[in-house]
Formats: structure tokens, C-alpha cells, sequence
């Protein structure tokens, strides 16, 4: 089971209160705890079973203007004292930064809503292997599929964060998540693909069954693939791609790239980013939304943002240290973004296949070519080629490039947005883009 | 060494026999218990941004009944925490009836020595070098406008106990120094990274100033990223430089050469042992032993000594990486391969130190014979779908080359080739093998492990470079 409330806020008090004793003018303290269970199968028979219990726990003493900190997994008392010892010693040494402080006191989270973010429902490892078996046999139905790699993990996890400004709050949260990779084989080829599902409530977990079924069938489409020419195109991005493309926005326009002055959109707010009909909102208090939450990493109140609006970009995602050096107040965005997602577009899946008479259709990208400095971005892809609407066949061993400031202008989406990540798109089609493959 | 038992309820005999009669009729398993402290101290825009120091306790138990795999962690090593683990273990693996075996390679060789790198230079020092670095930078031209530099020091200490209780135990130092600048001009902004690192005290890669040639190699790639084109699109010939450029080798092969990947036959190379995969001449190893090198361990994470493995010899597949169960399953012995990030995670077949060796021409000549092309000098990461074979890296410095001659320096772009058929497309191995600075992360099922690559400069006759120009 996974630790109280009660034990969390005892390690944290006790860890400010050495803190305090040894020096520290403050001080801010988490304590996490999280287990989890998984099964994995392979082949429709068990490969392996996996249990972890994980604490942890990290502080961060201020002396004056001066900071440092330190983290463990080993919660004994005994050991924090030499840690926390070791902490004041450090942050001592360490030169002062006049940004260095703990949140603004009129910043931090007052109340807690109950979000709905925790399932006390316990699903044993016999359930979970029923789901896998059930998952795994519809997933191995075709003769193509030769190999099968499924998994089932439940985690539940409880924090505490505390600081001496009084805060001090957390809660339980849950997960369920399932997941099957599939390889397909014919004489020319062999491909591999994935279908997963993850979700706060295990009642909400996607139907074993169709899970299977969509991981095969996304497989045996990639079998034969061909290389194509390299030519300007129109590239449209499978959901699982495109809210990739909106997590690098959300990069770009975090208060520290953009203090450090590392981000293509420093100095872009209030200007036009993305075309008219874009609109990027971060919702934190979605009830079972995967990255809802009551308050950021620092306690900071977060309300929901509207990033974007018709195109024109109007907040930054600013923590405390970085909203100093910019002279903004914190927006409770230190750790990133919470439910991210572009409103839905105005046009269905099919008419944004229709909307070039030929089109490429990216399912996966590989490599890590997304640079925020310059903009500039090229990746691998997968895919299929597009023409009047129709899948005609599937394509790889291309890479797709372009310049974000350019992409961002060039979106259009279409209205099938649906909450499955923590960061989610519509389907996306951006004009323009250079593929280079033969 | 730690004394992971001292401060514990549990003393090592109880423990030596729970694993022992967990472990009792499982084909293969161990305890494993890893205690490691790790600091950072990162100067970021001109400030010392983070001062962080970290120490990490726990344990792993693993059981292994055929192809299953049972595996629990803790954090607390006592008592009612191992017999939990047991019983997890227990349940999964109901009804087992396999024969544990006892065998393990042994070896007295050590690779780097037992110190504590963290302890071996004050935080005053480290921050006067950080600090030093960032002036440095800034008064070498005012078009520096941002500096980021950091120090990462490690030591890990496991111990791995079996059945019957015979313990094989390691400490691993690793220190890490990088430097990331960024210059503008005309609006224009570019960044330029350089790294060093291995088993070693900081004082062995900085001493003498050396963190100057740290920050003057930064400061190169940056300033020639600032004159640099769009790169061209399509396929063409590409000369690689020798070093770290070996990444290549690291994902269009090293990957699909793992145990694991190869016994599921998920693997484009599953069914490819004993054939020509690679252009002869073409000889690639995987090796543990090289003193010092941040790829390179004493044992493995199961206790098995690590070797000089040859994956490919003249162009021929010889072996695959195996740790001790893909190694039992496919009837052949672990290659020392057996790795995993730290006590939370399984083990898995790894790469350590992936090298190509030297051939007999000259960079010259392989520059001399392109018409159209690229010379890609300098990457920043990688990534390869081993089913398809697939892979791409990303070059953070090249130039093209027009007629025989380097031209000027290109954008950052991807490049794209197929794992099984590239190496066969090498036209040319340079006589000027090197290893990369120490630097290599490797990603695997989640789990990051230190990793090194060299390579000669090599021609390939045809790869995707992934431009803007058409």
C-alpha cells in the first residue's frame, strides 16, 4: 500500500524543522511515495512481473539568497540528518542569486479541489493477466503478426509538498495503463507498431479487445513500405505526432528558455505565432485529466491559461525564479504544462485527407531533431501516402523538415480532438514541408 | 564499499537465506543492492543555477523460471522488506521446476580505480572552474550570449548476491564536464556543445586548463553553426568523421545486435548470423575493458566479468551482446552485457564501449573521391526502430562537399538509413580510429546506461540527408 498522508507530512516536518535548527532562512520539502504493479506478456504467455515501491524525498534549503539542494531515496532520520547537514553546508558555499526565493505567499494554492485523480480500486495480478490474455489473442488473430509484447501497470502514488511560508499539501493519485507492440512480417518486411491506453480510473481503461485489434491492424499497414522522392508536400500528423509538435511549443515558450533567451518565441508575446483559428489552452482542473493538478512543483495556484488566442501567443509558462528575472509573477506553470490541448478545428478527418489532392499521413517520427533555439526541425518518418483522401500505400526511411515559426503559421486541425495524453492534438496538416527521401 | 547490511535489521546471513530458498528450483536470479551518491552543479547565464547532491539506497530481487522474468524493489532494505519481495516473486512464478545455475565467470581485472570523485574536489574549486568557464566564454567575442556549464560525479556501489550466497561486488566512479554556448549575430542564433568524461577524478580531464579546450570546441561548432545553409534534401554520399560520429555504428547496428531483440526475432538481424552484413574490411567490437572509459565496467550488473566482444568481423556477423538469460535461452554464454540504469529497473543486453576499427585510407581521399555530398563532423543524438532497422542521427556540425572539397557548413538535419544494409554502403574505413570524449548516454526500455563509441572516418556511398534544400 502506498504510504498516508499522515507519514508524509511527519518526514516533511521533521526536515524543515532541521532545516530551520541548522541554519536555513527557508526551506521547501517533497516527500513521494509511489507503487506499482505491472505484468507483461509476450506471445499470449506471461514474460514478466514487476513490483516497486519507490520514496523519495528532495529539499531545498535557502540561506539568505543562497540555495541548494538535495534528494534521497533512503527516508531514515539518520540519514536525512547527514543529508540536511550536508545541504546547509553546500548551500553556504554556494554564491547568491537575488532571484533565489521561495513563491510569493498570495501565489500559493489556498484550497484543494478533489479532481477525481485517484481510484482506490486494486486489480490483481490474475485480473491483469486475464486483460493481457484477452488483449494478446486479438492481437495475434492475423497470421502477420509474429510477435507480441503486451503490458498492464497500476500505480499509485501520494506526495506531500511543504515549505516554511505554511504550505504544506498533496494527494493521491492513480494510474492504469495498458499497452501492446505488435510486429508484423511479409516476405519484403518487418514492422513494428503500438496501441496504449492510460487512465486515472481502471473503469475507463479501453476494452481489451480493441486495444489488441488496433495495435495489429496499425501494424500490418506498415507491411511493404517504399521510399519516396524528396519534394515539397503537404504532411499531415497522426494525433500521437502532432501533440508532439505542441509539446515543443510548449517548450519554447517556457519562462526559462526564454529568460535565458534560448527560444525562437522570446519576445513573441502578443504576436501573431499560429494562424487565426488557433487557440492552445492549459486546463489543470480536469476532472481524471493525466496531468490535472491542484498546484504546480512550488504550491503556486494554477488557473487555466488560454496560450494561445486565435493565433496570437499571450502567456509564457512562468515559475517563480525565472518570473523574477522577467518581472512576472508566477503563473503555477514551474514543471511544465498540466491538460494541453488545441481547441479543435472546424473541418473532419476526412475532408483534411481530401484537402490535397496528394498528402503524406505521419505515424511516428524518430530522432530527437527539434532544436527550440533556431526552430529549425527534421526528424525520420513513418507513414503513408495520401492521394485524393485514400491511404495508398505505406512509406519509410524519409525524413520531414521545416522551420516551426513557418509550421506554427501553416496549421490547420481537424475537430477530432480526443483526451488520451496529458498533451493532446487533433489531427494536423501542415503545408510546405520538404521531404527528403531517394 | 558499502556495507549495505549495517545499518539494518536484516544481517547478510538471513538474507543469503532468503535468496537462497526464494530462489530454489528458478532457473537464474540474484539479489541486487546499489547504494550511489551523485552531485550537479550547473552554471547557467551567468549565475551558479543548481548545487543538487543526491544519494540513492535500494535493492532489485529477481527470479527467472524459463522466459519469466520476477522482479521487485525496495528502497528500504530490511527485513519484512525482502521477504515482501520473496513473496512477490513467489507468486508470480507459481509452479516452478527449473535447476539454478551456479556458474559465473570470474576475473581479478579492474578498469578503473575505487575513489569517490565527488569528494575529490572541494564545491569552492568547482564553482571557480564553472565560473572561470563562463568569463572565459564571454570575453572571448560579444557575440557569446549565453553560457550553460555543468559537472555531473557519481559513485555507485553494488553488490550482487546468488543463490548459495556468493556476492560479486563493484564501485563506479563517473564524472562528466559539459559546456553549451550560444552566440548571436544579426538576430541570428546558434549553439555549440562539447563534452568530457569517464571513470576518472575531474582533476584527470581538467587539468592544465584543459576545460579551455572544452569551451574553445563549443565555441568552434557554434560559430560555424552561426554561417552555416540550409542542408540540401535527398540521398547522397556522406564522409563521417572518426569519433563520436560512431553513433551511427551505435544505432544502425549496436541495438540490433542485442540478445534480447535477437532471441524474440524482432531483430532485422535475428536471422542474419555468420552472413555478410557489412562491407569487408568492416570490423566491430563491443568492449568493457578499456581502463577509464565511461562505457567500460569491471562486471556487469549480474556479476559477470565484462569482455571485448566482436559483432562483426570483416563484414561478417559473428556475435551478438547476451546477458545471462537471453544468453541461456538462445544456448550460448553471457557476453558481460547484462546492464540496467540502477536497482528500480531490470537487467537488459547493453552496449558498453561500441567501436569500429581502423582500415587503411585517409579522410582526404574519402573527400577527394565525393562529387556531391555532405562530411558530418559533429551529432547530437540518435534514435533506431530495430524491427524495421530503421535509424536516424542528427548532425550538430557538417559541411558539404562540391567537387572533391569541403564547402561550407550546413543547418543541422537528420539523417536516415536502413540498420542491415548501411554498412555494407561503406566504400571506404579511415586509418584514423578515435573515441568519442565521453559523453554517451544510451536509452533502452527506459533506462539511460553510460555508453562510448569510436570510429574511423568512413565513407558511405548513399544515406537520406533530411534538408530543407531541394
Amino acid at each position: 500500500m502506498v504510504k498516508d498522508q499522515e507519514f508524509l507530512k511527519k518526514k516533511s516536518a521533521y526536515c524543515l524543522d532541521l532545516a530551520k535548527k541548522l541554519g536555513a532562512t527557508d526551506s521547501s520539502v517533497v516527500v513521494k511515495n509511489s507503487v506499482s504493479e505491472t505484468v507483461n506478456f509476450r506471445n499470449k504467455k506471461l514474460d514478466e512481473s514487476n513490483r516497486s515501491d519507490d520514496l523519495g524525498i528532495s529539499i531545498t534549503t535557502y540561506i539568505g539568497k543562497k540555495k541548494s539542494s538535495i534528494s534521497s531515496s533512503n527516508l531514515l532520520n539518520e540519514n536525512l540528518n547527514v543529508l540536511i547537514e550536508k545541504c546547509i553546508e553546500t548551500t553556504k558555499n554556494t554564491p547568491e542569486d537575488e532571484f533565489n526565493s521561495l513563491p510569493d505567499r498570495d501565489l500559493l494554492a489556498q484550497e484543494v479541489k478533489d479532481l477525481d485523480l485517484y481510484d482506490d480500486t486494486q486489480i490483481e495480478n490474475d485480473q491483469k493477466i486475464n486483460y493481457l490474455k484477452k488483449l494478446e489473442d486479438a492481437a495475434s488473430n492475423d497470421k502477420k503478426i509474429v510477435n507480441t509484447e503486451s503490458s498492464f501497470t497500476q500505480n499509485k502514488s501520494n506526495f506531500i509538498l511543504a515549505n516554511t511560508d505554511g504550505f504544506c499539501n498533496g494527494y493521491k493519485t492513480s494510474s492504469f495503463t495498458a499497452s501492446s507492440v505488435t510486429v508484423a512480417k511479409d516476405e519484403k518486411s518487418m514492422e513494428r507498431d503500438y496501441e496504449y491506453s492510460s487512465k486515472c480510473f481502471l473503469k475507463d481503461l479501453d476494452d481489451a479487445n480493441e486495444l489488441g485489434k488496433l495495435a495489429a491492424n496499425q501494424t500490418i499497414r506498415k507491411l511493404s513500405p517504399k521510399k519516396i522522392g524528396s519534394e515539397k508536400i503537404a504532411i499531415i500528423f497522426d494525433k500521437r505526432i502532432a501533440k508532439g509538435i505542441l509539446s515543443t511549443f510548449a517548450s519554447a515558450i517556457s519562462s526559462s528558455a526564454i529568460s535565458r533567451g534560448t527560444s525562437f518565441l522570446k519576445d513573441k508575446v502578443n504576436q501573431k505565432v499560429f494562424s487565426d483559428k488557433i487557440n492552445i489552452f492549459d486546463k489543470p482542473d480536469m476532472l481524471k485529466g493525466l496531468g490535472s493538478r491542484n498546484f504546480d512543483s512550488e504550491g503556486v495556484k494554477t488557473d487555466t491559461l488560454k496560450l494561445v488566442d486565435q493565433g496570437i501567443l499571450k502567456h509564457y509558462l512562468i515559475d517563480t525564479y525565472n518570473g523574477k528575472k522577467l518581472n512576472l509573477k508566477s503563473n503555477g506553470r514551474c514543471g511544465g504544462t498540466s491538460n494541453l490541448y488545441f481547441e479543435n478545428g472546424n473541418i473532419s478527418f476526412k475532408d483534411l485527407l481530401n484537402s490535397n489532392s496528394k498528402s503524406l499521413y505521419i505515424t511516428e517520427t524518430i530522432g530527437h531533431g527539434s532544436n527550440i533555439v533556431t526552430g529549425d526541425y527534421s526528424v525520420g518518418a513513418t507513414g503513408f501516402l495520401v492521394e485524393n483522401g485514400e491511404f495508398k500505400f505505406p512509406i519509410n526511411e524519409i525524413t520531414i523538415a521545416g522551420n516551426f515559426k513557418d509550421m506554427f503559421q501553416n496549421i490547420i486541425l481537424a475537430n477530432d480532438l480526443e483526451f488520451k495524453y496529458a498533451t493532446n492534438s487533433p489531427t494536423m496538416l501542415i503545408e510546405g514541408m520538404v521531404v527528403a527521401g531517394k | 564499499m558499502s556495507n549495505f547490511f549495517e545499518k539494518s535489521d536484516l544481517s547478510r546471513s538471513e538474507a543469503e537465506n532468503i535468496i537462497s530458498e526464494t530462489l530454489q528450483k528458478c532457473d537464474d536470479g540474484e539479489l541486487y543492492l546499489e547504494n550511489s551518491k551523485s552531485e550537479s552543479i550547473l552554471l547557467d547565464d551567468n549565475k551558479i543555477k543548481n548545487s543538487s547532491y543526491n544519494s540513492d539506497l535500494g535493492f532489485g530481487f529477481r527470479a527467472i523460471s524459463d522466459e519469466v522474468v520476477a522482479y521487485s524493489h525496495s528502497n528500504e532494505i530490511s527485513k519484512n522488506s525482502l521477504k515482501q519481495s520473496s513473496e512477490n516473486l513467489k507468486s508470480t512464478l507459481k509452479s516452478v521446476k527449473g535447476t539454478y545455475n551456479y556458474e559465473i565467470a570470474k576475473s581479478n581485472k579492474k578498469y578503473y580505480e575505487n575513489i569517490n570523485p565527488i569528494e575529490q574536489k572541494s564545491l569552492n574549486e568547482k564553482i571557480k572552474i564553472l565560473n572561470d568557464v563562463n568569463n572565459y566564454l564571454r570575453s572571448k567575442s560579444d557575440k557569446v550570449k549565453q553560457v550553460t556549464a555543468n559537472f555531473l560525479g557519481e559513485q555507485k556501489s553494488v553488490e550482487i548476491i546468488r543463490s548459495g550466497g556468493e556476492t560479486l561486488s563493484d564501485v563506479r566512479p563517473l564524472i562528466r564536464f559539459n559546456v553549451s554556448v550560444m552566440l548571436e549575430k544579426k538576430g541570428r542564433k546558434e549553439t555549440g556543445v562539447y563534452g568530457v568524461g569517464g571513470r576518472q577524478s575531474y582533476d584527470t580531464y581538467l587539468k592544465d586548463d584543459n576545460w579551455k579546450s572544452v569551451c574553445d570546441e563549443a565555441l568552434r561548432i557554434a560559430s560555424v553553426n552561426l554561417e552555416s545553409k540550409p542542408a540540401p534534401a535527398g540521398e547522397m554520399k556522406v564522409v563521417l568523421g572518426p569519433g563520436w560520429p560512431a553513433i551511427l555504428i551505435h544505432e544502425a547496428v549496436g541495438h540490433g545486435l542485442e540478445g534480447d531483440f535477437n532471441r524474440k526475432k524482432t531483430s532485422a538481424f535475428h536471422n542474419l548470423m555468420g552472413q555478410k552484413v557489412a562491407s569487408e574490411g568492416v570490423t566491430i567490437i563491443d568492449d568493457g575493458t578499456i581502463d577509464n572509459r565511461r562505457g567500460s565496467l569491471t562486471i556487469d550488473d549480474e556479476g559477470t566479468p565484462t569482455e571485448k566482444t566482436v559483432l562483426i568481423e570483416n563484414g561478417i556477423l559473428k556475435n551478438f551482446m547476451q546477458d545471462r538469460l537471453n544468453a541461456r535461452l538462445m544456448k550460448t554464454r553471457s557476453t558481460g552485457s547484462g546492464r540496467r540504469e540502477n536497482y528500480r529497473h531490470i537487467v537488459l543486453p547493453r552496449m558498453r564501449n561500441t567501436m569500429m576499427l581502423s582500415g587503411n585510407h585517409t579522410q582526404e581521399e574519402m573527400i577527394k573521391s565525393v562529387d556531391k555530398g555532405i562530411f558530418a563532423v559533429s551529432f547530437g543524438g540518435g534514435q533506431v526502430d530495430i524491427t524495421s532497422g530503421k535509424f536516424v542521427f542528427n548532425c550538430t556540425e557538417a559541411y558539404e562537399i562540391v567537387n572533391g572539397k569541403i564547402g561550407s557548413p550546413i543547418k543541422g538535419a537528420t539523417l536516415i538509413g536502413d540498420g542491415p544494409s548501411i554498412l555494407k554502403e561503406v566504400s571506404m574505413v579511415g586509418n584514423d580510429m578515435m573515441m568519442d570524449p565521453g559523453i554517451g548516454t544510451c536509452g533502452k526500455a527506459g533506462q539511460g546506461v553510460p555508453v562510448g563509441v569510436a570510429q574511423p572516418s568512413i565513407l558511405i556511398n548513399k544515406m537520406t540527408v533530411g534538408g530543407t534544400k531541394l
